[in-house]
C-alpha cells in the first residue's frame, strides 16, 4: 500500500517525555474518523534534534514542521492541514529574529548550518522498520564490503577517510582497526561503546533510538575488516528505549540474513549481543568497559597491552563509540574521498553536539568540523536565553573545560579545542550565561568526578577529593589566596599521574576556569562574594522598600514562609528562614528583590 | 544492619536467574540486573544466594553491587523521585529543585520517607535536556520544573496512596 502523506512524529526520549505517543494515538484516531487511515501514515521516528521545540510533528512531502504539539492539536492538524491543505499557523516555528513563522525546516536557522552525516536517518525513518533503513541505502555498504572489497581494503578506506574516534580521544579509527586486524587469534571481538556517561550529552542514545541499523551495519563491517565474528554492544541500562529499538533491529537484521552465518551469500559470519552497563562513568574508558563486560568492577588497567592485542576475554578487541560507527556505512558507500573533503585538515567529517544549557535552541546538532563556536551558539543555537550575556561554553563534559568569548571564532576540531584548554569529548556543549558561577561549575564537575572515580589509583581517588574540598571551601567564602596555587599544583599532579583517561582529564574544569576566570575566584576569596549570585553561602536576599508595593505575591509563593509583611506595606525577609531558592525573585513583578 | 529472611520462592527465582545465565561469573552484571528488576533492590541476603550459585566469594558480588550506581541495597519508595543533575539541568537550576524535594520530604538523597511512599534520588542526564530541569516520579517525566512546582508534583500523589 502506498501512502499519499506521511506524518512523522518524534519518538525520541525527549519528545516522548512530553507525550508524543499521545499525539500519535490522537492523530491515528482523527485519521480513522475521517477515513484517511489508508492514505496517511503516522510514523514514530527518532530524534529530530530540535528538542527545545518538542514534541515535533513533521508532515511529508511538504516538509511542514510543527512545534510544541500536544495531543489536543492532533484533530486540528488532520482537519486543517491534511484535509484542507491549510497550515496550522499557531503551531509553526516562529523565527525569533524575523518574528515570522517558518514552516519548512530547511529554512530554519537551526538546520541551515547543519550537515547531517551520522544523524542522516534520525527523524526521517521509522527506526523499528528495517526496510526504511534499507530504502535509504542501508546495508549497501556491508554488501559492498563482503562482495567487492578485501578486509584490508576496508581498513584502508577508513584510514584514508581520516575518521577519528568520536567518543572523546579522537584516535584515528582506521589505525585502530588495522591494529586489531594484525593480531591473530581464534576469536576476535567488535565492541560498540554505548555507555554514554557524560551528563548532558545524548547523541549516542539518539542515534541508537533513531537509526539503530547504522550501528549494526558498521559493527558488521568492522568485524569483516578485522576478522571478528562476534560483536557486543555495551549499553547503559538507563536507556530502555534505545535497548528496545536495538533489540528489534537486531532481530530484523537476523531475519533478513544481514547478521548470522554466511552474510549476503559470502563466507563472512557475524553476530551481535547486548551487554548492559550499570551506571559507571569510568566504563567509557575501554579497558574498564571490557572488565565490566566480563562481569567485574569497571576498573581500568594499564595500556599496553591495548585491547587490540588482549581485550575482552583476553582476545583482540576493537572498541568504537556509537557516533564513530554511525559514520562508517556512509564512508564506504560514498567513499573516503567524499568524507575527507568535509572538515578541517586534521579532523575530518562532522561532529554531533548536544547543545544545552542557557541557549534558545536546545537540541542535537551536527556540523562540519571547523564550524566556529559563534556559528553554533548564535546561528544554530539562536543565542542566549532571555537576551542575557554569554559567559562560557563547557565542552567535553567532566573531562573538558570552559571556553569563553575569546574562543568564539576558533574553528571547532579536536586539536583546536585541546589547544584552547578544553577537549572535544563526546560532544556535550553546555552554554552558560552571566548568572552562572564558574567556581560553582568547577565544583559541580569535581563532585561528579569524585563520585565516579573508581578508586583504583590514588591521584584520582584522593586528589580529586582534595580539589573538591578546596573548591567547596572557596564557594563558602572560606578560601585563602594560597588555595589558587594548591588547586593548580594538585591539578597538574593528577593530570600527570592518574592511571586512566578519566583521572588524567578530571582537573580540566578547575584548571580551565582558573585560566579564564581567575578574577571570579579572587572575588570569592577576597571579597567573600559570588558575583554571579549562585554560591548560596555568600548570598542574601533583600527586599527594596522603595520598590516593594506590598502585593504579597512573594509571601504566598515562598515555600518556607520566610517573607513577612502585610498588604500594601513593604515586605521583609526573615534570613533565618530563607532557603535562598530564588522563587521570590522570579515572581516579583516590580524587581524589588535583589541578591547581595 | 537488619537481617531479612528470603522466602523460598525468592530464593528459587534467584537460583533460576543464575542458572539461566549458566551460573557464569562473567554474567554477574546481567544476573544482578534481572534480580534487581524482580526484587527492586539487592540486599545482602540476595547477594549471598547469587555468590553461592556462581561459586564466588560474596565480597566479589558486593564489590560489583556497590561499584555501579544502578544497583541499590536499599528498597525504593512507592513513588521513587529522581531529579536530573546532569549539567544541562544543573545550569538551569535543578539543584534548587532537589533541595526543595529534600526539604518538603525531609529526607536526604538516597533515603526513603518513613511512610515508604517516596524515595529521593538524583540521576545524571535522562537526555531530555530540552525540558531542563527535569524530575522523574516513577516513569513520569516532569519538565521545566521550578521550586514552586515541587509542592504540586507531590500533591499529585496524595490520593495515590
Amino acid at each position: 500500500m502506498s501512502y499519499k502523506m506521511h506524518v512523522l512524529v518524534c519518538g525520541g526520549t525527549g519528545c516522548r517525555a512530553s507525550n508524543s505517543l499521545g499525539i500519535i494515538a490522537k492523530l491515528e484516531e482523527a485519521l480513522k474518523e475521517n477515513n484517511l487511515a489508508g492514505e496517511v501514515q503516522v510514523i514514530a521516528t527518532g530524534c529530530f534534534g530540535f528538542c527545545e521545540q518538542g514534541p515535533i510533528v513533521k508532515i511529508m512531502p511538504d516538509n511542514t514542521f510543527y512545534t510544541r504539539v500536544t495531543p489536543n492539536d492532533a484533530a486540528e492538524i488532520v482537519k486543517e492541514h491534511i484535509i484542507k491543505g491549510r497550515k496550522v499557523e499557531r503551531l509553526l516555528y516562529k523565527d525569533p529574529k524575523q518574528q515570522a513563522s517558518v514552516s519548512d525546516s530547511r529554512h530554519m536557522g537551526f538546520y541551515q548550518k547543519q550537515l547531517r552525516v551520522a544523524l542522516r536517518n534520525c527523524g526521517f525513518i521509522d527506526p523499528e522498520n528495517i526496510e526504511e533503513y534499507i530504502s535509504r541505502d542501508g546495508y549497501a555498504a556491508l554488501a559492498k564490503c563482503v562482495s567487492e572489497m578485501t578486509p584490508q581494503e576496508v581498513v584502508n578506506e577508513i584510514k584514508l577517510s581520516g575518521l577519528r574516534g568520536r567518543g572523546g580521544g579522537g584516535f584515528p579509527t582506521g589505525l585502530k582497526w588495522e591494529f586489531a586486524s594484525k593480531y591473530q587469534s581464534d576469536q576476535k571481538y567488535v565492541v560498540c561503546n554505548a555507555d554514554e556517561g557524560d551528563p548532558g550529552a545524548f547523541m549516542d542514545r539518539s542515534i541508537m533510538e533513531g537509526d539503530p541499523h547504522s550501528v549494526i551495519e558498521a559493527m558488521a563491517i568492522c568485524g569483516y575488516s578485522i576478522g571478528a565474528s562476534k560483536g557486543l554492544v555495551y549499553i547503559r541500562a538507563e536507556y530502555p528505549l534505545a535497548i528496545q529499538r536495538l533489540k528489534i533491529a537486531l532481530q530484523q537484521a537476523r531475519e533478513y540474513g544481514l547478521l548470522g552465518e554466511g552474510i549476503l551469500g559470502s563466507d563472512f559470519s557475524f553476530s551481535i549481543e547486548l551487554r548492559y552497563g550499570a551506571g559507571a562513568f569510568v566504563c567509557g574508558e575501554e579497558t574498564a568497559l571490557i572488565h565490566s563486560m566480563e562481569g567485574a568492577r569497571g576498573e581500568p588497567t594499564m595500556k599496553p597491552p591495548f585491547p587490540a592485542e588482549a581485550g575482552y576475554l583476553n582476545r583482540p578487541t576493537n572498541v568504537n563509540n556509537v557516533e564513530t560507527l554511525a559514520n562508517i556505512p556512509v564512508i564506504i558507500t560514498k567513499g573516503a574521498n567524499w568524507f575527507n573533503k568535509i572538515g578541517t585538515e586534521r579532523s575530518k567529517g562532522t561532529k554531533v553536539f548536544a547543545l544545552a544549557g542557557k541557549i534558545n535552541n536546545v537540541g542535537l546538532i551536527e556540523v562540519p568540523m571547523g564550524t566556529t563556536l559563534r556559528e553554533v551558539i548564535y546561528e544554530i543555537g539562536g543565542g542566549i536565553k532571555h537576551g542575557k550575556r554569554f559567559k562560557a561554553v563547557q565542552t567535553g563534559g567532566p573531562s573538558g573545560g570552559c571556553l569563553t568569548e575569546k574562543h568564539l571564532d576558533v574553528p571547532i576540531d579536536f586539536d583546536n579545542l585541546l589547544a584552547s584548554g578544553s577537549m572535544m569529548g563526546s560532544g556535550g556543549m553546555i552554554v552558560m550565561d552571566e548568572d552562572d558561577c564558574m567556581v560553582a561549575v568547577a565544583k559541580f564537575y569535581l563532585d561528579f568526578t569524585v563520585e565516579e572515580s573508581c578508586g583504583k589509583c590514588t591521584p584520582c581517588r584522593v586528589g580529586n577529593k582534595r580539589l573538591y574540598e578546596i573548591l567547596d571551601k572557596i564557594s563558602r567564602g572560606n578560601g585563602e589566596m594560597e588555595d589558587i596555587d594548591r588547586l593548580r599544583n594538585l591539578g597538574k599532579v593528577i593530570k600527570d599521574t592518574a592511571l586512566c583517561g578519566l583521572g588524567q582529564t578530571s582537573p580540566n574544569p578547575v584548571l580551565s576556569t582558573l585560566d579564564n576566570f581567575l578574577d571570579e575566584y579572587l572575588v570569592h576569596i577576597n571579597a567573600r562574594k559570588c558575583p554571579a549570585g549562585r554560591c548560596k553561602e555568600l548570598l542574601s536576599y533583600v527586599i527594596d522598600p522603595q520598590l516593594c508595593i506590598g502585593c504579597t505575591l512573594c509571601m504566598r509563593t515562598c515555600p518556607t514562609e520566610a517573607i513577612i509583611g502585610e498588604r500594601k506595606v513593604p515586605h521583609t525577609i526573615d534570613t533565618d528562614k530563607c532557603i535562598k531558592c530564588g522563587t521570590c525573585v522570579e515572581k516579583c513583578k516590580f524587581k524589588a528583590i535583589s541578591v547581595r | 544492619m537488619t537481617t531479612i529472611t528470603l522466602s523460598k520462592c525468592t530464593i528459587d527465582s534467584l537460583i533460576e536467574i543464575c542458572a539461566k545465565h549458566g551460573n557464569q561469573t562473567g554474567e554477574l552484571i546481567n544476573i544482578l540486573h534481572e534480580a534487581q528488576g524482580q526484587l527492586g533492590y539487592l540486599p545482602r541476603e540476595v547477594q549471598e544466594v547469587i555468590a553461592k550459585q556462581l561459586n564466588i566469594p560474596v565480597s566479589r558480588v558486593y564489590g560489583v553491587v556497590t561499584f555501579y550506581s544502578f544497583f541499590t541495597m536499599t528498597p525504593k519508595g512507592k513513588h521513587p523521585i529522581s531529579v536530573c543533575m546532569g549539567t544541562a539541568c544543573y545550569v538551569r537550576g535543578s539543584e534548587k529543585v532537589l533541595d526543595e524535594f529534600k526539604r518538603r520530604l525531609n529526607v536526604n538523597v538516597g533515603d526513603v520517607t518513613p511512610d515508604g511512599r517516596f524515595s529521593l534520588g538524583s540521576l545524571r542526564c535522562v537526555g531530555a535536556c530540552g525540558l531542563a530541569p527535569v524530575a522523574l516520579v516513577g516513569d513520569k517525566v516532569y519538565g521545566r520544573v521550578t521550586v514552586a512546582d515541587v509542592d504540586k508534583i507531590l500533591k499529585e500523589y496524595d490520593d495515590k496512596e
